[in-house]
């Protein structure tokens, strides 16, 4: 860790977060996979929304993007094709990426923008104290959800594959080494990657929930994951009530902004580069 | 050697925009602007730009805010219904001091209204859409040459004071054509935002208290800054103190009323003598251009009062002729919109007459010269 602390803005810590949150444990999980591939801090850029989880960002040392709720991926965009030799970091919450942020998510994705996508998954939205999410469980009790949430939740990985990410992965809050390492896959594939860390808010899932004590909250993650190599060879009434970990997702493609790149440097070799000023405009515009 | 052309407002605003420097584009389709983003997508490649169809205008306004904070010069360009998705990200644009330019090219509202047919009726949201108190600057060109003039100069403005600078042009500024004579390359005034010389302490949101502009470091550039929509101290990390938000909030609206005297545009004819004085922009101001002259020839003292910047108001100058009219007559393509600035700034030292259309067309000169006749005892 204490190389680790090099990405931290030590002075900005303690964190708001409660005690026992998994946000905690999802940053060390993206810190210690940065410093494993030694990456320049200058060269990082750290986009959020809004949420707990969002808050992230402001701990760490590098340019860091708070933006709006959902729309961290928006802003990302615009980072990453404006300069893409930065490396793009999004932190988010579920509530954040997949309800209000959802359709910038499947874009992101469809378009394989090199960003990855860190979703700190706690099945609820904890900043607003609670009500469901699209990752709540059906039957969960939220603040919104008072008997019980009667709605479908997202798999997100399959969501994420099926709009075109090239590298997805899922890990928790218990699997604190497994998820560093799906990240550390994940920075280094050239496209849109998505690692979805399952977490715990003891504040108001837990609770509600009567999870019992954070450990409990722990140990659901440890008892309800089954790792994909260990999946593959499980028949399917053992997995029911399962969920994966591991890497769900790995098949590069090109990526978006090389290829813009690509047909700019096209489009330059056809015609005369622009040297300020007015110029003709080749627009035939009705 | 002139270089003379044939071009739509939409055109002449994309190629104010890339001499001013924008080199980053993204938006989402929507008529009457959609020219803008082809035009953009055509010519940003040819000169290293980077042009991007987003999937909404929310994730529009956001990429650019995104690419500006890496040093770029960012635009994008909508109408009513993209206009309003844009909302929140332009308050976050404000609240960050983050550079950007919107052109809005009005047409009919509420909802998704008509199209095709032109409107001035977003003259309030475009200086209130975002909630909280922000700083926002509205320009409105008349014909195609102010297009281009007016967007050059929102960057400008953008660069300088670090605000959000939205060009209200409509259907008809738009689309209609016009020749227009370009300024000779390297003959256009361009402003380009301050950047921090040293990393060291580096202060994002330090400025004066009295409307200062903080220095913009570019991500990217290694100063490893932190920028949040909360309210932030110096530093740039949220707070929640009471007294800092108090600062910000009158430090950022400061910024603009500070800028006002210099960034003021407006045209004026006949005003001198005037008794009777027409208040108008953008395309209904040509409507009342051609009204004033024939009441002129019919030996009526009219004359025309035509804001370029509506927000700020050029509210000295208004002031100033208010003193000395005997009657205000404000045509505009809405409900009464701009008339309300222009009835708190004439204070009831003269009567002000709001003048409106909102069918889905200009006002014929006839029109207003009948106002202008009609009210004459
Ligand atoms: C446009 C908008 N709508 C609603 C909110 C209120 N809000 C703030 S955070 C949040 C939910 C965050 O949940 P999640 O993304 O799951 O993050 P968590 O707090 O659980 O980490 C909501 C609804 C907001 N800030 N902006
Ligand atoms: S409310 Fe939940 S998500 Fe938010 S800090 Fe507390 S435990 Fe974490």
């Amino acid at each position: 860790m204490s190389e680790s602390m090099k990405y931290f803005r030590e002075q900005r810590l303690p964190h708001i977060w409660c005690p026992g949150c998994g946000h905690g444990t999802v940053t060390g999980a993206l810190v210690r996979a940065i410093t494993r591939l030694n990456l320049d801090k200058n060269k990082v850029v750290v986009v959020s929304g809004i949420g707990c989880s969002s808050r992230a960002p402001g701990y760490l040392d590098f340019d860091t993007l708070h933006t709006t709720h959902g729309r961290a991926l928006a802003f990302a965009t615009g980072v990453k094709l404006s300069r893409p030799e930065l490396k793009v970091i999004v932190m988010t919450g579920d509530g954040d990426c997949t309800a209000i942020g959802g359709n910038h998510f499947i874009h992101a994705a469809r378009r394989n923008i090199d960003i990855t996508t860190i979703v700190m998954n706690n099945n609820i939205y904890g900043m607003t104290s609670g009500q469901f999410s699209p990752m709540t469980p059906k039957g969960m009790i939220g603040t919104t959800a008072p008997y019980g949430n009667t709605e479908r939740s997202f798999d997100l990985a399959n969501l994420a594959i099926a709009a075109g990410a090239t590298y997805v992965g899922r890990g928790t809050a218990y699997h604190a080494k497994l998820l560093e390492d799906l990240i550390f896959q994940a920075l280094q594939n050239k496209g849109f990657s998505v690692v979805e860390a399952v977490t715990q808010c003891p504040t108001y899932l837990g609770r509600r929930n009567k999870f019992g004590t954070v450990v409990d909250m722990l140990n659901w993650f440890k008892d309800s994951a089954v790792n994909v190599k260990a999946a593959a060879v499980m028949t399917p009434d053992k997995l029911a009530g399962k969920f994966l970990v591991g890497e769900l997702y790995n098949k590069p493609d090109q990526e978006f902004t090389a290829a813009y790149d690509q047909l700019v440097a096209q489009v330059q070799r056809k015609f005369d580069s622009f040297k300020g000023g007015t110029r003709e405009c080749a627009q035939n515009s009705d | 050697m002139t270089n003379v052309k044939l071009m739509q407002g939409n055109e002449a605003c994309t190629l104010g925009a890339i001499t001013a420097g924008m080199d980053f584009y993204a938006g989402y389709p929507i008529t009457p602007s959609t020219e803008v983003a082809e035009i953009c997508a055509t010519e940003l490649p040819k000169i290293g730009g980077k042009f991007i169809q987003m999937e909404d205008e929310i994730g529009s306004i956001a990429a650019i805010i995104g690419a500006s904070l890496t040093g770029r010069k960012a635009m994008t360009a909508t109408s009513g219904p993209g206009f309003s998705l844009m909302q929140e990200n332009i308050g976050y644009a404000a609240l960050t001091e983050v550079p950007i330019v919107i052109i809005n090219v009005q047409r009919v509202g509420p909802s998704t209204g008509m199209p095709t047919s032109p409107a001035q009726s977003d003259v309030m949201q475009a200086r209130w859409g975002t909630h909280g108190d922000h700083p926002i600057v509205v320009l409105a060109p008349g014909n195609v040459k102010e297009c281009f003039d007016l967007t050059v100069k929102a960057f400008n403005i953008a660069e300088e004071y670090r605000v959000p600078v939205i060009v209200l042009t409509d259907e008809v500024v738009g689309h209609m054509r016009e020749k227009v004579v370009l300024p000779e390359p390297g003959s256009v005034t361009i402003v380009d935002r301050q950047k921090p010389q040293s990393r060291a302490n580096y202060l994002p949101f330090a400025a004066d208290q009295d409307g200062g502009v903080p220095l913009m470091a570019s991500f990217g550039d290694g100063f490893r800054y932190h920028v949040t929509g909360l309210f932030h101290d110096e530093t740039g990390f949220p707070t929640n103190r009471g007294d800092i938000a108090n600062a910000s909030i009158r430090r950022l609206m400061r910024k603009v009323e500070k800028a006002e005297p210099l960034i003021r545009d407006y045209f004026t004819e006949s005003t001198d003598d005037c008794e009777l004085l027409v208040v108008a922009f953008g395309s209904s101001a040509m409507s009342s251009l051609s009204a004033v002259r024939q009441a002129r020839a019919k030996g009526i003292k009219a004359g025309l009062f035509r804001p370029k910047t509506i927000w700020p108001f050029p509210e000295t100058v208004l002031d100033e002729l208010a003193g000395r009219v005997k009657r205000i007559i404000v045509p505009e393509m809405n409900m009464g919109q701009l008339v309300l600035e222009i009835q708190r700034i004439v204070g009831g030292r003269a009567p002000v007459e709001s003048l409106t259309k909102v069918n889905g067309e200009l006002f014929r000169p006839e029109e207003v010269l009948e106002a202008i006749v009609g009210g004459r005892k």
